[in-house]
């Protein structure tokens, strides 16, 4: 079994921080991480290589420094690491996005798992997963907490709701995007990282795949940012650092016109 | 597509530097000059310079006959036969948009017996219902969901295209701006209308809500946005309200799916789903152990909400994942949050922050759960918490 992992590296988001004096992030020693939502795929997809054989080849699209991404994925147990880094991928909003990995994904060829995290930290939009997916017109199941049977091609998940889970049949090819209770996600190992440092990533630029050039980066994003700012800050709140009862009291009198 | 200084404009003011959100503007000469590698074309520092010395070109490829796309749609999402309560919210804002446009609003109705359920959906805002019904669309499935919505779109030419941030929404309306090639912006906290270009201006937060951005679907039609739960305010049902309902009969063979349901599994039973709560009781660490959230249950009871959890207490075993509020948990904006035994690490605040209310309860003055609170107790939550639920027992009779 050919799985494929789509991962993304973001800034590590418990460190942005906005500067009140500029209103902007403040940037100075974040570091960059994988998407945790993306370390569960990992794991699953090196789970399934496991249990099925095969390999899990971890795909990645940005700057060159997100090369350091793909060598911890393997260091966790991928085989291969592919880079899409090129710029006329620069400015891509999620249609763009997913139809990049979608494009490099149909070079890759072989494939019967494509695994996502169920949404980026830093954008958190939740769209290039189902986006890869139409793009492929593969099927896919969304928030998967749990892979129960692969068999004859036939995969079996469960998906989470608001109330609880579906239990979802589909064929193979599929994609799917996973959450957090999927799995636990393992450290690297030695033998992992040694791997990882000497694995040779390949970079695929834009003429390395074959696709439409008006599709890509900012040209082929429809979606625009025309404005960032700072949201206000929640007004000041009140303390009360007083005797149990006091403090329920004042509170309850405070809440009972907004139940 | 590119990006460049106009180095005789540039005065070396260094308003971009100070724009841009991702550190790629530095000043050499006194010039600004971008980082290529770092530059993701957010077209932030364009919007700060005064001098017009900044030029992002971009070629256009849009849709054609823009013109031609009129009326706002909202996706009216349906379980077992209950349209979802989101779909109302999103009436309600979409009835706004639609009186600034002049245009009217419409809804896509798809299950299986739904067709009574459109009377509602008019009482709640609608002009028009698209309803398909058929057995194959009882339940959501990615695929036939897709092709329908296309289809309607297709046909229909909306101009917005409105979706619940929801399990459902989300994977859906993926696939559909895909197809329909087309721009979507989700999760959105804000909706309005350009009072000039006419086109919808979609806020949103980012960085896990540390930022917020304005971002529009200008060539493209329809212009898609996905709404979280409780974001937007619901009309309250007018029986008087005329509309028209519209069966739509679909081809059997867009119908089919590659996928399909073997069981839908229920897990939330003695208290309501949390993105869909008005009130919302969370506990933390400071909860000590699983047998303690009785007393939250309790208090949720009284006051109708559902029993929320920090990532602390589900890794413990307390709290299943579902109850989870926060970053790799559920995203919620009820009118009350009361975390008690919560501290407020950023992945917690980040699910909970543009709650309307947030009371916290917790034994230390420095947990950072106190900066975003609007009422915060230091105290022990085992004495607080009975008591609140006592005092609500009494206003509530």
């Amino acid at each position: 079994m050919n799985i494929i992992v789509c991962i993304k590296q973001v800034p590590e988001t418990t460190h942005v921080q906005i500067d009140p004096q500029t209103n902007t992030l403040m940037r100075e020693g974040v570091k960059s991480i994988i998407n945790p939502f993306d370390m569960y795929a990992i794991e699953e997809g090196v789970r399934l290589k496991e249990k099925f054989g095969g390999k899990t080849t971890v795909l990645t699209m940005g700057p060159p420094q997100a090369e350091a991404a793909l060598r911890e994925a393997i260091s966790l147990g991928c085989d291969d690491g592919i880079l899409l880094s090129d710029r006329t991928f620069a400015g891509s909003d999620t249609l763009a996005t997913g139809y990049t990995l979608a494009m490099a994904i149909k070079e890759i060829k072989d494939f019967d798992v494509i695994l996502c995290g169920k949404q980026a930290s830093d954008g958190d939009t939740a769209q290039v997963g189902p986006g890869i997916s139409a793009h492929l017109d593969i099927p896919q199941v969304t928030y998967v907490k749990k892979i129960e049977e692969i068999k004859d091609k036939i995969i079996t998940v469960e998906r989470m709701t608001e109330e609880g889970y579906d239990v979802v049949q589909t064929s193979l090819p599929c994609l799917l995007t996973v959450v957090k209770e999927i799995n636990e996600p393992r450290l690297p190992s030695l033998k992992g990282m040694m791997r990882a440092k000497k694995t040779q990533i390949i970079t695929w630029k834009a003429t390395d795949i074959e696709m439409e050039n008006d599709r890509l980066g900012l040209t082929g994003s429809p979606t625009q940012v025309i404005k960032v700012f700072t949201p206000p800050p929640r007004p000041k709140g009140q303390i009360f650092e007083t005797t149990p009862q006091d403090a329920a009291n004042q509170l309850v009198s405070l809440l009972k016109d907004q139940i | 597509m590119s990006i460049r200084v106009i180095n005789d404009k540039c005065t070396g003011c260094t308003l971009c530097v100070k724009a841009c959100p991702f550190g790629a503007i530095t000043m050499v000469d006194k010039k600004a000059v971008i980082d290529l590698d770092k530059c993701t074309l957010c077209s932030a520092c364009l919007e700060a310079c005064k001098f017009n010395a900044i030029e992002i070109k971009r070629e256009s490829t849009g849709t054609p006959d823009i013109d031609q796309f009129k009326g706002i749609w909202v996706f009216a999402e349906q379980k077992k036969g209950v349209v979802q309560p989101v779909a109302f919210e999103l009436l309600g804002k979409a009835r706004e948009l639609a009186n600034e446009l002049q245009t009217e609003v419409a809804c896509m109705l798809l299950g299986h017996h739904v067709r009574e359920k459109a009377r509602e959906l008019i009482e709640r805002g609608a002009d028009k219902v698209y309803v398909v019904d058929a057995p194959e669309l009882e339940n959501f499935l990615d695929e036939p969901y897709t092709k329908v919505l296309c289809r309607l779109i297709r046909k229909y030419r909306p101009a917005i295209v409105l979706c619940g941030a929801t399990f459902i929404g989300r994977a859906l309306i993926s696939r559909v701006a895909v197809r329909l090639h087309t721009g979507l912006t989700a999760d959105c906290t804000g909706l309005s209308i350009d009072p000039d270009q006419k086109i919808l201006l979609q806020t949103r937060p980012a960085f896990g809500g540390n930022i917020m951005a304005t971002i529009i679907t200008k060539n493209h039609r329809p212009q898609m946005a996905t709404v979280r739960h409780k974001v937007m305010k619901e009309l309250p049902p007018d029986e008087s309200r005329e509309g028209q309902i519209v069966e739509e009969i679909i081809d059997r063979p867009l119908l089919t799916s590659r996928s399909k349901i073997l069981d839908i599994v229920e897990e939330i039973e003695a208290t309501a789903n949390i993105t869909e709560a008005d009130i919302i009781v969370s506990g933390g660490r400071g909860m000590k152990g699983p047998e303690n959230f009785k007393i939250l249950e309790d208090l949720a009871k009284v006051l109708g909400g559902a029993v929320g959890s920090s990532r602390a207490a589900v890794d413990s075993g307390w709290m299943p994942y579902s109850h989870q509020v926060g970053q790799t948990g559920k995203t919620v904006c009820p009118k009350i949050y009361i975390a008690c035994g919560i501290s407020g690490q950023i992945q917690h605040l980040v699910g909970m922050q543009s709650s309307k209310i947030i009371v916290a309860i917790n034994i230390d003055p420095h947990a950072p759960i106190f900066t975003v609170a609007n009422y915060g107790i230091v105290g022990d939550l085992f004495q607080v918490v009975p008591l609140l639920t006592k005092k609500f027992q009494e206003i509530r009779k």
